[in-house]
């Protein structure tokens, strides 16, 4: 049976979240996110899974975490101000070790912001949302097609490494019409969890430090029982004030992100081979980026090259780290629908050897090629 | 009434974790053993329950007991609780959490859980302050009483915590306190088996941060201040509203059937099958 049709980004979230398997939902509307809710409270009860409108997002988020130890895999998804309530709880996910996707709509903010318009001013937010160290994977799509396959690619990172992984779409992509013929999702390619399975009185170590990077997850009512908590635990769960026990495991849960970096990185680019300036952007303005040097190509007003990250955490340092060194550019452009977040980075990875110019964007509307073909041949 | 019978706890206690936290005298230990003696006559697998708990002295029950155990965030409790029954509906789910836990920074997700009906069993255990971070008044520390926020005594306003859970819609609401745990387990065996939320509080003691600024330094101080205090339900409904003020009632207080959430969930799963 053919599925192509029109989506919108945000419905195209929810549908790859149903073919990746997701069996759990939980949500409390807010605009741009609702769709994506919207569609899995219909499509949820059909496949036997759960969906659930909780009383804000904190106990969305809370529910989510307390079914992906059922042992299936679940979502929530939010916009802005959620997010920032969800953020206690993203941090009990990632010392809890839970595989979790939690899907940002950006809007504007600070605080109720600009509801209806777009965004990229929560990058460093999915980064540092939540206190203390921690590991995150954050993605972020480019176009709405992108947000299908990168919602499947969310949930392989969430089971293969235990850990929530963000997906930072926008008001303009969750928004956005795209014609697509989604794939059957018997052809996708799905990661499952490595489900413990102890033997018979055998106690099993949710945080168990001799099995790799990633300890295999456990699930309730499965005849081993064990504890979850919030504080610093040993392997068994349990809390500690052992210090050394604390740094093992504080550094197994970041390096078990840090040490498969590259298994996570993924990047678009785009013009590069003839470019003299590097273009360094994300999501929605990536994609206009790339418009933008294609018409500079074409009317040979410019030669853009365009590096466009879809794994934005852990950032892709040595693949920037490489083009920035190669010589090839005469300087960075770093264009973003906020006051300068992403450049922050490309600027640690810069370490001063090209000038970067930039264009920051953060009326509501999106950044056009338009807006950056205009900056280019300014600033450069 | 028959002395309980005796039952070896051990196996609903974990062995390999002993960091018990509470102070000696402390109510939430008798708490615990009036639940592990509901869940031993109920006969329920320990494989078949979930203890979800939040944050404060209360919320360290799930550490200790050879359960699914989860020791959450302060006041959301019932939240991953709500995730884990909503997941696996014919599954025994338990929350436990403080007064402050559960109707200051969880008081959303309660009211929400009574009103929703969804199958939980949550035990408040009101004693009447913050006992782990040191006694600062809670929503339901009394009138006048001395806390670490407020020296002077206690001017603010209380909860109770069984006309917040009616008020909020729950199908099973009791009350007894910490010096009763006969009453307590049985309590608890109907929560559990009750088709719906169930909310047991449990009017409990914190000698050391609320007695003790309070003239009562000791367990049995505060046990006397809350057996003074209680009375049951039958017994008030002969006294006026004057022999009334400032009591605790005891007892059973509702008990009855309203769809459950996730039966109405799966009922609706099942009719989408066709
Ligand atoms: C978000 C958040 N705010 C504050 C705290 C600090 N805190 C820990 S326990 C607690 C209060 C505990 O009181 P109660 O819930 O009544 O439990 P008790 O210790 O009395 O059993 C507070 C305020 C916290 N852990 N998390
Ligand atoms: S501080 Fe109070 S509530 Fe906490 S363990 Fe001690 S007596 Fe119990
Ligand atoms: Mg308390």
């Amino acid at each position: 049976m053919s599925r192509q049709r029109v989506y919108n980004g945000n419905e195209l979230v929810s549908l790859a979240a149903m073919d990746a398997g997701c069996r759990f939902y939980a949500g409390y509307p807010i605009t741009p996110s609702s769709e994506i809710m919207e569609v899995m409270s219909k499509e949820m009860p059909k496949v036997g899974g759960a969906f659930i409108q909780m009383e804000d997002e904190i106990a969305s988020i809370g529910a989510a975490i307390g079914a992906a130890w059922t042992g299936v895999k679940s979502m929530t998804a939010s916009s802005g101000p959620g997010i920032s309530l969800k953020a206690e709880h993203i941090g009990f996910a990632c010392i809890t070790e839970t595989p979790l996707v939690i899907v940002n709509i950006m809007r504007g903010g600070p605080s109720t912001g600009f509801p209806t318009a777009t965004s990229q001013s929560d990058l460093m937010q999915a980064r540092w949302g939540t206190h203390g160290d921690h590991p995150v994977i954050a993605l972020v799509p480019g176009t709405a097609t992108e947000m299908y396959y990168e919602t499947i690619r969310a949930f392989n990172l969430a089971e293969l490494y235990r850990t929530p992984v963000i997906i930072l779409g926008d008001e303009m992509l969750g928004h956005l019409n795209t014609m697509l013929d989604l794939p059957d999702p018997s052809t996708l390619e799905l990661v499952e969890r490595k489900l413990a399975e102890p033997k018979p009185g055998e106690k099993y170590r949710p945080f168990a430090m001799d099995q790799g990077d990633v300890p295999p997850m456990g699930a309730f009512f499965r005849g081993y029982r064990f504890h979850l908590t919030g504080l610093n635990s040993n392997e068994y769960g349990y809390p500690t004030i052992d210090p050394d026990m604390i740094q093992a495991q504080q550094e197994r849960m970041m390096n078990k992100i840090a040490n498969h970096a590259d298994e996570m990185e993924k990047n678009d680019t785009f013009n590069l081979d003839d470019a003299d300036i590097l273009t360094v952007a994300v999501g929605s303005t990536g994609s206009a980026a790339k418009q933008a040097s294609k018409d500079m190509k074409a009317d040979g007003s410019g030669r853009l090259g365009v590096f466009r990250p879809l794994t934005l955490w852990p950032f892709p340092e040595k693949e920037l780290d490489a083009l920035i060194g190669s010589g090839k550019f005469k300087g960075l452009f770093v264009p973003e629908a906020n006051l300068g977040q992403l450049v922050i980075e490309v600027e640690r990875i810069n370490r001063g050897r090209l000038p970067i110019q930039t264009l920051q964007k953060v009326n509501g509307f999106p950044v056009t090629p338009g807006d950056i073909v205009e900056r280019i041949k300014e600033v450069f | 009434m028959a002395p309980a019978a005796y039952i070896n706890f051990e196996q609903y206690l974990r062995q390999d974790y002993r960091g018990l936290q509470w102070c000696p005298g402390c109510g939430d230990g008798a708490i615990l053993q009036a639940f592990l003696r509901a869940v031993h006559e109920l006969g329920i697998s320990q494989d078949d329950m979930a203890v979800v708990s939040g944050i404060g002295c209360s919320g360290r029950i799930s550490g200790y007991i050879d359960f699914n155990t989860m020791h959450t965030t302060h006041g959301r409790a019932i939240s991953f609780a709500t995730g884990i029954k909503l997941a696996s509906p014919d599954k025994h789910v338990v929350v436990f959490g403080g007064d402050g836990d559960q109707t200051a920074i969880g008081g959303n997700h309660f009211i929400h859980a009574c009103r929703r009906n969804i199958n939980l069993t949550i035990c408040v255990i009101n004693n009447n302050v913050y006992g782990m971070t040191g006694g600062q008044y809670s929503p339901t520390t009394p009138h006048g009483m001395k806390t670490q926020t407020m020296p002077y005594g206690n001017y603010d306003q209380q909860f109770d915590v069984v006309n917040l859970a009616i008020g909020a819609g729950a199908t099973y609401v009791a009350r007894e306190s910490v010096w009763k745990p006969v009453a307590l387990t049985k309590f608890f065996k109907k929560g559990i088996q009750h088709n719906g939320v169930s909310v047991i509080e449990v009017v409990s003691n914190c000698h050391i941060n609320l007695g003790r600024r309070n003239k009562m330094k000791s367990p049995h101080a505060v046990l006397d201040w809350i057996k003074g205090r209680t009375v049951s339900l039958a017994k008030a409904k002969n006294m006026s509203e004057e022999e009334l003020e400032g009591k605790i009632l005891v007892g059973e207080f509702v008990e009855k059937d309203k769809p459950e959430f996730t039966e109405q969930y799966y009922k609706l799963v099942e009719s989408l099958k066709k």
